[in-house]
């Protein structure tokens, strides 16, 4: 981490400690907690931090805003996050000015496809999170990005594991406020990429956190006259969540390290840096929140416990921008068709 | 934050990428002129190990007054994975190149020094290492092996078991006791030394794996007597020396490397065109393995930096074994409905049986999963 990434982290673990905190959220009545910390998560900038000065943005950088998200896991940050600074990045690609407030990306899951023609798009998206809270979407069409007011779209109502808002989207009719061509090199697959290196940066977070609360109770809950840490099946449990976590934040580090370096997205090392860290953070979110559920018993298993907050989105964000299984078909494609030599010297290269 | 796990994003610097280039030519080169067959043979091959030894690749982070060659301790990282990938026979200088020599550069003394390390650097010398005993293997802190001071030098007493290549070994590095421990602290006690074995009083006895391979030996020390000199660092204390050893010893790619042969066979086997069982299943493995790497080489990067990372050490070895130890049963489950022909059924089902039966040593040798466990519950502040 250099040194504007770690003041970004200290920026937002700030903020998210102060406004963002899980316990009072999940405590919380109602949703007066949402307003100041997207505020002041807005006012830091760390919402636009990869959109440039000159696009209304930021500019914090790629690795910026991947520290970013990495925090945002840490505290299973339950707002447009993630999804605002895709949108941005994906709107800067086309040079489009940002509009404001709060975003999200389409399309986001597989199952939909979107057109554009005549100034008007066709087509839907399944399960875009956050849809119908945001009010631009920033909408992937064919080699042309659009930026889209969600009050001209139709959403339909949707939920993801976590209860957040996640709609079907339909585009059909709806004309852009505006649209860009990308930028050659920049197609749905590079935007697929960015969505899915996004997400594992929130999901390492997010192990980390339950990795440490985990430990912290197996230390604090007495049973048969000792803390449950003190038993050798509790320790080696909690010993595989700490390697889970630690493959888990190994690659998403390594895969926002490649994106930030990056020259060219048709780059064979960004897509197996990538594709690794989908699947083995999201093998690692399967396997975590098992054992982390396992390791807190029944009182895990309650709404009043934090736990699920970040279980739950774990387990949801395995499925965005394609899921384990989709891109290990994809990977093991390119596998077979490099041959094992040909292999080694891609694992060697990357 | 309570829990400290550091993998940081490190890449190999390109000077060890130019270095990999010259290795993949040499093994290409010594395949070539049959000095060794990647597919079979001794792993123990003296010619190639002088070879390498020639090239300034054994020790090659060592002093240079010793032999070594000063450079990065990522540039050894390139050549152990390229020659674990080309199976390269590397037995007979591998554990002096990765552990003891390092041992004896920092406890040894200098007329030792002088006399071994620039033979290991040429591939001369061959060492083992003796731990476990009958009664101690993962309780090191058990060994009973005694070795008492006398003037005319040190007389060791007793027993090492499951001691690899023992029998084919120039020197040990042993741990033997030296006193009792005491009830403030069981470590406490024990000591290395420097064993020829050619020394009078040393036997072995081969144990042999199930499928009949020579590799472990039964030592017996029958009134052994070694120089003073050969005590390395204090009496009593090696329980500290042994720790920044463990990460050199657990973080390699030999923690994940051993069966790879059977995933680059397994693509060949399955073809250019995979059905989506076998894609999915390769991606997966293909994704674990960077992982791994990854892993590995930024373990390796906080080594050179001068870190001691023990703890991530432990979890790349417990991740690193148990994969390659499952590596051949899913390799056997993805090729089910591969069809077989007699040009590629033999090999491949020859090279998946050798290593289904040497899996279950994996999770065992060098620290067990549940021992690499309790390190990592350690860490995370469990004990």
């Amino acid at each position: 981490m250099d040194e504007s990434e770690s003041l970004v982290r200290d920026a937002a673990t700030r903020i998210f400690q102060d406004l963002g905190d899980p316990q009072t959220i999940n405590s919380a009545a109602d949703d007066a907690w949402r307003e100041p910390l997207w505020s002041a998560l807005e006012e830091a900038g760390l919402s636009t931090a990869w959109v440039s000065d000159e696009l209304g943005g930021a500019g914090a950088g790629i690795g910026a805003g991947f520290t970013v998200l990495r925090v945002a896991g840490e505290f299973a940050a339950p707002l447009p996050l993630a999804e605002t600074l895709l949108a941005g990045w994906l709107l800067g690609q086309g040079g489009i000015v940002l509009p404001g407030g709060a975003m999200s990306i389409a399309p986001m899951r597989r199952g939909g496809k979107i057109s554009l023609a005549e100034g008007k798009l066709a087509g839907s998206a399944p399960a875009v999170a956050f849809a119908a809270e945001v009010g631009h979407l920033a909408v992937l069409a064919g080699d042309v990005v659009a930026l889209v007011a969600t009050a001209d779209c139709v959403c339909r109502e949707g939920r993801n594991f976590a209860g957040e808002v996640m709609n079907h989207v339909d585009f059909d009719g709806v004309a852009p406020l505006e649209t860009a061509p990308l930028p050659d090199g920049v197609d749905g697959r590079a935007v697929n990429m960015m969505g899915a290196a996004a997400r594992a940066m929130q999901m390492a977070g997010a192990l980390q956190t339950i990795l440490e609360i985990a430990v912290r109770y197996a230390e604090e809950r007495v049973a048969f006259g000792r803390p449950i840490g003190k038993f050798q099946a509790v320790q080696q449990n909690l010993a595989r969540l700490g390697e889970e976590a630690a493959a888990a934040i190994a690659i998403a580090n390594s895969t926002a390290h490649t994106i930030a370096h990056l020259e060219n997205w048709d780059d064979a090392g960004v897509f197996l840096d990538v594709a690794s860290a989908k699947i083995r953070v999201g093998e690692a979110a399967g396997q975590g929140g098992a054992i982390a559920h396992q390791a807190f018993g029944a009182i895990g298993f309650t709404k009043e416990h934090i736990l699920h907050r970040f279980v739950q989105r774990l387990w949801s964000w395995r499925d965005d921008f394609d899921n384990e299984a989709v891109w290990a078909a994809e990977l093991g494609r390119r596998a077979a068709a490099m041959g094992g030599q040909g292999l080694w010297h891609g694992l060697t290269a990357a | 934050m309570s829990v400290a796990i550091q993998f940081d994003p490190i890449r190999l610097p390109r000077e060890a990428e130019d270095l990999r280039l010259e290795v993949r030519r040499f093994l290409q080169d010594e395949i070539a002129a049959g000095t060794y067959d990647p597919q079979g043979g001794s792993r123990e091959n003296a010619e190639f190990s002088r070879k390498v030894g020639e090239r300034g690749w054994i020790g090659i982070t060592w002093p240079k007054q010793y032999g070594g060659q000063e450079r990065s301790f990522l540039e050894r990282y390139v050549i152990n994975e390229e020659f674990l990938f080309a199976r390269a026979p590397t037995r007979k200088h591998f554990t002096a190149d990765r552990q003891s020599g390092p041992v004896l550069i920092k406890y040894a003394s200098e007329e030792i020094k002088q006399d071994i390390l620039p033979r290991i650097t040429r591939g001369e010398v061959s060492f083992c290492i003796g731990m476990s005993e009958p009664d101690s293997g993962s309780d090191l802190f058990a060994a009973k092996t005694k070795a008492e001071r006398t003037d005319d030098g040190w007389l060791i007493n007793g027993r090492k078991l499951w001691t690899s290549r023992a029998h084919e070994s120039d020197y040990m590095i042993g741990l033997f006791r030296t006193s009792p421990s005491t009830t403030e602290n069981r470590r406490h006690g024990l000591s290395q030394f420097l064993v020829d074995m050619k020394t009078p009083g040393i036997t072995c006895r081969p144990v042999l794996h199930p499928n009949g391979n020579y590799e472990f030996n039964e030592v017996t020390f029958d009134d052994v007597l070694l120089p003073l000199d050969n005590l390395l660092g204090e009496a009593d204390m090696a329980w500290k020396q042994a720790t920044s050893e463990l990460a050199y010893e657990r973080s390699g790619s030999e923690r994940f490397l051993e069966t790879i042969q059977v995933l680059f066979e397994l693509i060949d086997f399955i073809g250019e065109n995979p059905d989506l069982r076998e894609a999915e299943g390769l991606g997966r493995l293909v994704a674990q393995l960077h992982t791994l790497r990854r892993m590995s080489i930024s373990v390796a990067g906080m080594l050179h930096a001068g870190k001691e990372p023990v703890l991530e050490a432990s979890v790349v070895k417990d991740l690193g074994t148990v994969w390659e130890q499952a590596l051949p049963s899913v390799a056997r489950d993805l090729s089910a409905f591969v069809d077989r022909d007699p040009g590629n059924r033999v090999r491949f089902e020859e090279i998946l049986a050798q290593n289904i039966i040497i899996a279950p040593k994996l999770t065992i040798q060098g620290g067990t999963t549940e021992i690499l466990r309790g390190i990592v519950a350690r860490g995370l502040g469990l004990r």
